[in-house]
């Protein structure tokens, strides 16, 4: 019999030996939750879970906590996302607490975008925790039954253990010993940041079979597909460390404008199939940003549906 | 040492106007060498508050004094005369200074002429950066002798993260090295990346300003 640390459905997919399959869904910047289920619902039954962002780019949006319990209402697994960013160790094992009491099952553990970024640039930063220590505070609350502060805890929490991995940063030689960092904290899957230069992700999943890590942890590839020139342009030149060659740019401007999106799914679907070929890759982590009524039609294309069932 | 930054005259103005008689105090310990707080700038800065208000047609009687250091009671002492009947002290020193003024001077209003900005030093001729953030337990020795507490924008204990990019952090439009690409060279340079897949823990944050007010003491020193 599988033996699951949380038993997630998340986790049940990749235990089975299939490729998993996460989406993304940021809340809103206000208290609309039927905009937020809406957005949800083109995602229900396309894929395993559902990443739910923590005030991503540090722009005030609704709560994380507040929209995997919706998720879990509308019938959607999430992958709450928690960042070390605007919260303390007091903070964020309460939340932690608070999210496993409410049934949340799986817990990305990341660092976050620097405020500067974001909607409140003044604001103060906290960085009590970073990602890694996050991801072993987790493990030890679940594992031990201890808080940081070695009190016992009353009921553990049982999550399955994320994080994230960006590839193309730098020092690149490091990259992959960092994400063997997070899996020795804990880490038991592993979402990567958008991939587009294919060359240098085959070289970091490389890096990663010969470390042994893929064997330790479920790697998902993160892919986000190109709505247009313009998405493309700004990737390459505005988010650090994404690495968008220009071959696709060429493709996408070599079509009409009205097709661009359509070549952009193709790319994307492209990738997905490249990217599960590799040795190593557990799944796919389908980042379609405010894009999320496209995801069945991407799946559906890279032959992604129906979703596996694990009992 | 302290740095700091003068503050915009407009900002000091805006803090005496209802002055007449001030003292300008500068000090000649680190916002002398960061040339922000000396007797040059002291002067400087007189000159600029007394055109400024003679312009304004409400002239103000200006003094200037440079103390020894402002952190230091006996060093605030030679400040008396000249306060005597004086409506406030600007003081051009890192903050510490205009609050021995503020001890020493129950009834005198203080405002600070600077902004201290960080503990660092030079890097190049009228460039200073920060590098210590006085968390009060340090652990260079880990790092390659570098600070991720007071150098890295998220305070990483295990760094880099996915904001760097060719050895520049993304925080700071391109001005500022990544420190945790500066620590993985240098590990690298002294033999020791192996350090670099450990995962370090939970920094104890109760010696920084986290855990109240620090006071050091040396017991063998106290009379």
């Amino acid at each position: 019999m599988t033996t699951y640390s949380a038993g997630s459905n998340l986790e049940k997919i990749f235990k089975s030996g299939k490729k998993a399959v996460t989406g993304e869904c940021g809340p809103p910047r206000g208290a609309d939750a039927e905009h937020f289920r809406h957005k949800a619902n083109f995602l229900k039954g396309c894929v395993d879970a559902v990443n739910v962002t923590d005030n991503q780019t540090a722009v005030v949006r609704f709560c994380s906590l507040a929209a995997s319990k919706i998720l879990l209402e509308m019938g959607i697994e999430p992958v709450m996302q928690m960042v070390t960013r605007d919260m303390n160790r007091i903070a964020l094992q309460s939340n932690i607490l608070g999210a496993a009491a409410m049934g949340i099952k799986n817990l990305l553990c990341l660092t976050g975008d620097h405020q500067s970024f974001g909607d409140h640039p003044q604001s103060k930063n906290v960085h009590d925790l970073d990602s890694v220590q996050l991801a072993n505070t987790l493990r030890m609350m679940r594992d031990e039954g201890k808080m940081i502060s070695g009190t016992e805890v009353q009921g553990r929490p049982q999550m399955f253990i994320g994080a994230a991995a960006n590839p193309f940063a730098d020092p690149q030689e490091f990259r992959v010993v960092r994400m063997g960092k997070k899996i020795a904290a804990g880490v038991q899957f592993i979402q990567t940041q958008c991939i587009y230069n294919m060359e240098r992700f085959h070289k970091f999943m490389e890096m990663a079979n010969d470390m042994g890590l893929t064997e330790k942890a479920y790697i998902m590839a993160g892919i986000t597909p190109l709505k247009s020139v313009g998405m493309a342009n700004y990737m390459k030149k505005f988010v650090p460390g994404l690495d968008v060659p220009d071959s696709y740019i060429t493709r996408l401007k070599g079509v009409p404008k009205d097709k661009q999106a359509a070549e952009g799914i193709k790319i994307a679907v492209e990738q997905i199939h490249e990217c599960l070929a590799m040795k190593g890759i557990a799944g796919i982590h389908l980042m379609a940003i405010e894009w999320e009524e496209r995801v069945p039609e991407i799946l559906e294309t890279a032959g992604l549906l129906p979703r596996p069932t694990v009992s | 040492m302290v740095i700091g930054e003068s503050k915009p005259l407009a900002e000091i103005l805006d803090m005496i106007k209802d002055f007449k008689k001030i003292v300008v105090a500068g000090c000649k310990g680190c916002v002398t060498v960061c040339n922000v707080g000396g007797e040059k700038e002291v002067a400087i800065l007189a000159s600029e508050l007394r055109i400024a208000r003679k312009a304004a047609g409400n002239n103000l009687d200006v003094k200037e004094y440079t103390c020894e250091r402002q952190c230091d009671p006996e060093y605030i002492e030679p400040l008396d005369d000249l306060v005597a009947d004086a409506d406030a002290v600007v003081s051009i020193a890192c903050s510490v200074g205009p609050q021995y003024v503020t001890a020493r001077y129950p009834y005198l209003h203080v405002f600070p002429g600077i902004n201290t900005t960080s503990i660092g030093g030079a890097v190049e001729h009228g460039v200073w950066k920060e590098f210590c953030q006085a968390c009060g337990s340090c652990v260079i020795g880990e790092y390659g002798g570098l600070c991720p507490i007071a150098r890295c924008a998220k305070q990483l204990l295990n760094g880099p993260c996915g904001g760097s990019s060719g050895g520049i952090c993304e925080v700071g439009k391109g001005s500022i090295p990544c420190i945790w690409h500066l620590i993985y060279d240098r590990m690298k340079n002294l033999g020791q990346l192996h350090k670099m897949t450990e995962v370090k823990l939970y920094k104890n944050w109760s010696t920084s300003r986290d855990g109240g007010l620090r006071t050091s003491i040396r017991e063998e020193l106290k009379q």
